[in-house]
C-alpha cells in the first residue's frame, strides 16, 4: 500500500479523502490527514447557521478515519522535507509520504490597520472565530464590519442576529463588487438598509481605535467620520495559506497561491494543492465549488486517472438577511460585444440582467437581485442558445415557467458538484437513481448549497421514474402498488403473489415486505402455514435474534407503567432462566440470551402473568412512552400515562412499513419526548397537540405539529388516519419522516387528508383501523396454544432439546453475556460452553 | 478440499426429520455425529439443500433461520443475522468469493428427509 499524505482537514481536504475512499476499492493508498482545527472537517458553507441554531456536530461533514485512513486533529503541519518526503507536526511527529496533498485553505486577510490586533476584533472563518464573536457581542452594542462582499454580508447579518446593531463598510463604490454591478448593488443595498443593516460604501476604514477598557472603541473612517464600535470583523479577502509550499521551494503565484496545473500537481509532481490553498492560471478561488473539482481529479489521478482541472464556475447565489442574490457566468460583460438585457424594478424591489453574446442567441450570464427564483434554471443555460425571448426569462413568471427540458444534457445542473444534466438523467436510467436522496447518492448532485434541487425534481418526473420503483428483482411495483394489488384482489399468500404478480422464488426483501402487507391487511397469525418462512429474522420467532445466535425477550409495558407484582415476575423470569436484565430506552425491560428451545417455556411463564408480545421485533408499534403527568407531576395538565396505555393498547400489534414510535407528554416540558417520535402527543390546557414525523435512529427528526388543542375522541380518529395513510401508501422501511418529506405537498397534504378529509378516504382508514383493533390477539399466546407453531422453537429438528453446542457466556457486570465466538469452520463445541 | 484419503467411508445417511416437518422454503437444523451442524432448506419448488449451519460472518449458528430465496433464478439462502446471501447449490457467498459453506447431499427417502454425514467436499 502506498502512503498519502493530506495536509488540512477543511471542506476540499474532506472532500479528496472521501472521493478516494470511495473509488479505492483495492486499497492502493493508505492515508494520513493533517488537520489543525480542533475538529474534524465541517461545514464552511454553512458556517452562518451555527448563529441560527446549528451545532458543530450538526456542521460536521463527519469522520473519515477508518482501517485506511488515520486523521490527527489539532495538529500542525510545521515543516515539509521534499527530499526525504516528510512532513514534520507540531507535535513532533514525522510522516512519511509517496504522494502529499496540500489543502491548507486560506485565512482571513487582516489589513494592517492601526489597532487591528485589539481585543474585540475578529476574522469570520473557523467555529472557534464564532464562538468569539459570540463572547464580544455579549457585551457589544453596535459591531463593524469591514468589507461588504459576500463573507461581509453573512457577519453582518450574524451581528444582527446576535443582538448587535450592524454597520458595514466597503470601500468599493457599491456592495459585491465581486460579483454583481453597480446597479445590483444599488438596489442590494436599499434592501439591506431596510433591514436595519447600515451601510457605508466607497469608505476607507483607517483606524481602530481602543477604549478606556483597551478594547475596541471606534473605526475611524478615511473622511473623518467615527464610528461606534464595540467589535470589529474584518472580512476584506482571502490569503491561501502557502507558507509551508514556499519555505519548501514549491512554486508559489504573484499574488500567493501554491501554482498547480492542469492535473492539481504542484512543481513537484509528488505534490499536489487544491482548494483555496491553490492558484489555477493564476486565479485562488475563494469558493467550494472549483475545490471540491480539484479534489475530484487528485483522487482519479492518485488511482491512474486522467482528469483534468481546466477552470471553474464562478456562480454564486445566497440569501442574505432574506434578500436573494445571485451571479452567473460572465455576470459583469467582460466578453466583447456583449449585449446587456436589464430589468431594473425599484418599486418590485428586483433587479435582473442577462449578458448575452453580439448576435444575442447565447446566455453568457447574469445577475438577480431580490427574486433569484430564475437562477436553478438560467444558470445551467450559460452558454447554450437562449430557448426565447432573453426578457421573457427575467420577468418574473418567465424563468421559473422554463423546465429542465429545455437544457441541453452538457448543462450543469449542480454548480457545486459539476454535475451535468446528461450525468443526472444517466443517474436515473442505469444507477436506479429513483428520488432526490439516490441522486444524492449517485452523483452529489444537490449535497452543497441544494440551489439547484429543484431542477432534480423536474429531471426525475421528466424521466418518468416509475420503473425504479421495484421492490427487487422478483416484483416490479413499489411496496404501496404491491398493497394496492393485494387489496384488490383479495390475495393471502406469497405464492398466489409472486405467481401471478412477480417472478423467481423471492428473496429477503420482497418476502418480508409482503408478510408484512399481509399482516397490515389483516392476514392472521404471522407464524400461519407458510407466513412463517417469509418473515424477517425476528418476526420469525417473535424474538429479537442476538449476535450469538440467542433471542431477547420484551413483555409489553403499556406506557411504561407496571405493577410491583408484574416486576417481580419479570424479575424471577430472569432469574430463573438466566438471561441478562436491561431496562431498554423504551421504558420497558428487555431479557437477553434466551435459547431458540427455551421461548415458549419462558413466554409460557410471562403469559401466565398476564404480559403480552412488546413487538420489539416487529415492523409494527414499539412503544407509547410516557411521563407521569398529572398522575404525580405538579406542572401536568393531562393524564398523559392514561392515553400513553390507551394508544398502545388500540395500536399494538399493528404492521407498518417500519417501526412505529410514540410518546405522550403531561405538559410542554416535553419529559416523555414525544417530538422524537412518529406520532408524539403534548397536553395543552385545552386538549392535546397532535406531532407526526419524527424519529431518532440514523437521521434524527424533530415531529412536526400536525393539529392542536384536540380533544381525545378527535385525536385519536387522526392518528387512526394518520397510520392508516401511511401503511397504505409509504415505501418498505420508509419511517414517516422520509415518507412525509417524499410526499407532494409535504406536511400540508397529510393534514389535508388526515385532517380535512381531502380525499375523502378518512372513513375508510378509520374503519380499517377499527378492524385491526378488533382482530389483536397476542402473538405469544397464540404460539403456545398452537403445536404447529411450537414445533418450530427446536434447536436441532434431529435432537430438538439439545442445546446449541456453539452457544457459550461469560459473565460481565454479573450477568451472562455472549462468551467468545467460535474459531469460524471449527464448529466443535468447546470447553467453557455449558455454564449454563 | 479434495479428499487425501484413498479410502473414503461410505456414504452414512442420517435421519434430519419427518419429510412432512421441512415445508416449501422452510428450512431446519441438523446436529452431525461429529458435532458439526448442518442447516438443510426445501425449496418452493420441492428441492432439498443442506449447507452449514454456522454464518462465517458472525460465528453464530444460525443459517437454517434464514429466508430461501433466488438471485437470478439460483436458489440462495438469506443469513438472519447480517443478511449476508449464499448460494444453495454451491455455498458460494454472493458478496465475497473467498467465502463459503460446506454443502452436504440430501435426499428424501418419502417418510423421512436424510442428510449425508460427510460433506460433499470430503467425498473422494
Ligand atoms: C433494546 C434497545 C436498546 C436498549 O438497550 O435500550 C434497542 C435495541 C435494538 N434496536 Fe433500537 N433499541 C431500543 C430503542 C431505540 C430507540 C429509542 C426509543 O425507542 O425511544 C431508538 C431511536 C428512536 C427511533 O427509532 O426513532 C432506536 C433506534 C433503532 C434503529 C434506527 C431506526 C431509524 O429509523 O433510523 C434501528 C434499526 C432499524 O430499525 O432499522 C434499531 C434496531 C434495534 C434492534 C431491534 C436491532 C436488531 O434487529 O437486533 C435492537 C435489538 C433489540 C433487542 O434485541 O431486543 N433501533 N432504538 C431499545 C428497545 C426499546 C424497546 O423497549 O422496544
Ligand atoms: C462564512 C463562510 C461562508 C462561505 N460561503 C460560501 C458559499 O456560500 N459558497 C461557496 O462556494 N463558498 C463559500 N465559502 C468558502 C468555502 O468555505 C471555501 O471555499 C472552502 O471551505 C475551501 O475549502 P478548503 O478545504 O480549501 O479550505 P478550508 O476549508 O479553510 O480548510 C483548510 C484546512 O486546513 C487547515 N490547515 C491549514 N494549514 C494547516 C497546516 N499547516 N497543518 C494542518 N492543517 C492546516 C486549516 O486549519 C483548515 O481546517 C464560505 C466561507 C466562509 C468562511
Ligand atoms: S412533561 Fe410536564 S407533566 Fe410530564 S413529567 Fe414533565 S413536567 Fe411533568
Ligand atoms: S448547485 Fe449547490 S448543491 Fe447543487
Amino acid at each position: 500500500m502506498e502512503e498519502l499524505v493530506v495536509i488540512g482537514n477543511g471542506m476540499v481536504g474532506h472532500r479528496l479523502v472521501e472521493a478516494l475512499h470511495d473509488r479505492d476499492s483495492d486499497h492502493r493508498w493508505h492515508v494520513t490527514v493533517v488537520g489543525e482545527e480542533p475538529r474534524t472537517a465541517y461545514d464552511r458553507v454553512a458556517l452562518s447557521s451555527y448563529f441560527d441554531g446549528a451545532s458543530a456536530q450538526d456542521l460536521s461533514l463527519g469522520d473519515l478515519s477508518g482501517p485506511h485512513v488515520d486523521v490527527h486533529v489539532g495538529e500542525r503541519a510545521t515543516a515539509l522535507d521534499r527530499d526525504a518526503r516528510t512532513v514534520t507536526t507540531a507535535s513532533g511527529r514525522t510522516l512519511g509520504y509517496d504522494r502529499l496533498v496540500l489543502a491548507t485553505g486560506s485565512t482571513p486577510f487582516v489589513p494592517p490597520v492601526p489597532g487591528h490586533d485589539l481585543p474585540g476584533c475578529h476574522v469570520y472563518r473557523t467555529i472557534e472565530d464564532l464562538d468569539a464573536i459570540t463572547a464580544s457581542a455579549r457585551h457589544a452594542r453596535t459591531g463593524v464590519v469591514i468589507g461588504g462582499g459576500l463573507l461581509g454580508l453573512e457577519a453582518a447579518n450574524a451581528l444582527r442576529l446576535l443582538g448587535v446593531e450592524a454597520h458595514v463598510v466597503e470601500l468599493a463604490p457599491h456592495l459585491m463588487p465581486a460579483q454583481i454591478d453597480e446597479g445590483a448593488g444599488g438596489l442590494l443595498r436599499r434592501l439591506v438598509t431596510d433591514l436595519g443593516v447600515h451601510i457605508h460604501t466607497g469608505a476607507a476604514s483607517t483606524a481602530v481605535e481602543a477604549g478606556a477598557d483597551g478594547r475596541v472603541r471606534n473605526l475611524l473612517l478615511g473622511d473623518g467620520t467615527r464610528l461606534d464600535a464595540d467589535l470589529v470583523v474584518f472580512s476584506v479577502g482571502i490569503r491561501p495559506r502557502d507558507d509551508l509550499a514556499r519555505a519548501a521551494g514549491l512554486r508559489v503565484g504573484e499574488r500567493g497561491g501554491i501554482v498547480i496545473d492542469d492535473t492539481c500537481t504542484t512543481s513537484d509532481d509528488r505534490i499536489h494543492a487544491i482548494g483555496e490553498a491553490a492558484a489555477h492560471r493564476g486565479t485562488v478561488y475563494g469558493l467550494i465549488a472549483p475545490g471540491n473539482a480539484m479534489a475530484e481529479v487528485v483522487a482519479d489521478r492518485l488511482l491512474g486517472g486522467g482528469a483534468t482541472f481546466t477552470g471553474a464556475d464562478t456562480s454564486t447565489k445566497l440569501k442574505l438577511l432574506g434578500v436573494d442574490v445571485a451571479s452567473f457566468g460572465d455576470a459583469h460583460g467582460r466578453a466583447d460585444d456583449c449585449l446587456d438585457v436589464v430589468v431594473n424594478d425599484a418599486a418590485g424591489g428586483r433587479y435582473a440582467k442577462l449578458v448575452l453574446s453580439d448576435d444575442a442567441t447565447t446566455l453568457l450570464g447574469g445577475i438577480l437581485v431580490g427574486d433569484a427564483s430564475a437562477y436553478a434554471t438560467l444558470r445551467p443555460m450559460v452558454g447554450s442558445p437562449l430557448p426565447g425571448d432573453p426578457l421573457t426569462l427575467i420577468t418574473p413568471e418567465g424563468g421559473a415557467a422554463l423546465g429542465a427540458d429545455a437544457l441541453p444534457d452538457s448543462a450543469q445542473i449542480c454548480s457545486c458538484n459539476a454535475v451535468t444534466k446528461g450525468a443526472l438523467t444517466d443517474a436515473v436510467h442505469t444507477q436506479g437513481a429513483c428520488d432526490v436522496a439516490g441522486l444524492k447518492a449517485c452523483t452529489r448532485a444537490g449535497t452543497s448549497c441544494g440551489s439547484c434541487v429543484p431542477m432534480l425534481k423536474q429531471i426525475l418526473s421528466q424521466a418518468g421514474i416509475e420503473q425504479s420503483k421495484a421492490l427487487c428483482e422478483h416484483f416490479t411495483q413499489s411496496r404501496a402498488e404491491l398493497l394496492e394489488t393485494v387489496r384488490a384482489t383479495g390475495t393471502t399468500t406469497f405464492s398466489a403473489l409472486i405467481e401471478n404478480h412477480g417472478t423467481g422464488q423471492g428473496c429477503d426483501i420482497c418476502k418480508p415486505a409482503v408478510a408484512s402487507i399481509l399482516a397490515s391487511l389483516g392476514g392472521g397469525h404471522i407464524l400461519d402455514g407458510e407466513q412463517a418462512t417469509l418473515q424477517d429474522t425476528n418476526d420469525r420467532y417473535l424474538a429479537n435474534m442476538q449476535r450469538n445466535g440467542t433471542y431477547s425477550v420484551v413483555p409489553r409495558i403499556p406506557g411504561g407503567e407496571i405493577t410491583p407484582d408484574k416486576l417481580i415476575v419479570i424479575g424471577e423470569v430472569a432469574r430463573d432462566f438466566q438471561l441478562y436484565t436491561k431496562i431498554t430506552g423504551g421504558q420497558r425491560i428487555d431479557l437477553f440470551g434466551a435459547r431458540l428451545e427455551q421461548l415458549p417455556a419462558i413466554w409460557t411463564r410471562l403469559v401466565e402473568a398476564g404480559f403480552e408480545s412488546g413487538h420489539a421485533y416487529g415492523k409494527s408499534l414499539r412503544t407509547v412512552k410516557s411521563c407521569v403527568g398529572t398522575t404525580w407531576c405538579r406542572y401536568g395538565v393531562q393524564d398523559s400515562v392514561g392515553l400513553a396505555i390507551r394508544l398502545e393498547e388500540r395500536y399494538r400489534g399493528l404492521r407498518s412499513p417500519h417501526k412505529l414510535k410514540s410518546a405522550v407528554s403531561g405538559c410542554a416540558r416535553e419529559c416523555a419526548e414525544a417530538r422524537s417520535k412518529d406520532f408524539g402527543i403534548i397536553a395543552t390546557d385545552q386538549g392535546w397537540n397532535l406531532y407526526v414525523g419524527g424519529n431518532g435512529g440514523f437521521t434524527p427528526r424533530h415531529a412536526e405539529l400536525l393539529a392542536s388543542d384536540l380533544d381525545e375522541e378527535t385525536l385519536i380518529r387522526y392518528i387512526d388516519r394518520f397510520l392508516m395513510f401511511y401503511i397504505r401508501t409509504a415505501d418498505r422501511l420508509q419511517r414517516t419522516a422520509p415518507w412525509i418529506e417524499a410526499m407532494d405537498g409535504g406536511l400540508d397534504h397529510v393534514r389535508d387528508v388526515v385532517v380535512h378529509d381531502t380525499l375523502g378516504i378518512a372513513e375508510e382508514l378509520e374503519a380499517a383501523m377499527e378492524r385491526h383493533v378488533h382482530s389483536y390477539t397476542d402473538e405469544w399466546a397464540a404460539v403456545l396454544a398452537d403445536p404447529a407453531k411450537l414445533a418450530r422453537f427446536e434447536s436441532f429438528a434431529n435432537a430438538p432439546g439439545t442445546p446449541d453446542p456453539t452457544i457459550s457466556f461469560t459473565t460481565t457486570r454479573d450477568q451472562p453475556v455472549p462468551g467468545a465466538a467460535l474459531d469460524l469452520g471449527m464448529p466443535a463445541p468447546r470447553p467453557q460452553e455449558a455454564t449454563r | 478440499m479434495t479428499a487425501t484419503t484413498t479410502h473414503a467411508p461410505p456414504a452414512l445417511w442420517i435421519d434430519a426429520c419427518p419429510a412432512h416437518r421441512l415445508g416449501a422454503d422452510d428450512g431446519v437444523a441438523v446436529l452431525l455425529p461429529d458435532g458439526r451442524q448442518a442447516a438443510l432448506f426445501r425449496t418452493r419448488d420441492n428441492r432439498l439443500f443442506a449447507v452449514d449451519n454456522i454464518d462465517p460472518f458472525t460465528g453464530a449458528a444460525v443459517i437454517s433461520r434464514g429466508i430461501v430465496g433466488d438471485r437470478r433464478g439460483e436458489p440462495t439462502i438469506a443469513s438472519p443475522m447480517l443478511k449476508n446471501v449464499f448460494s444453495l447449490l454451491t455455498g458460494q457467498s454472493l458478496e465475497d468469493p473467498q467465502v463459503r459453506l460446506r454443502t452436504w447431499a440430501v435426499r428424501d427417502t418419502g417418510a423421512t428427509v436424510q442428510i449425508s454425514a460427510r460433506a460433499e467436499e470430503e467425498s473422494p
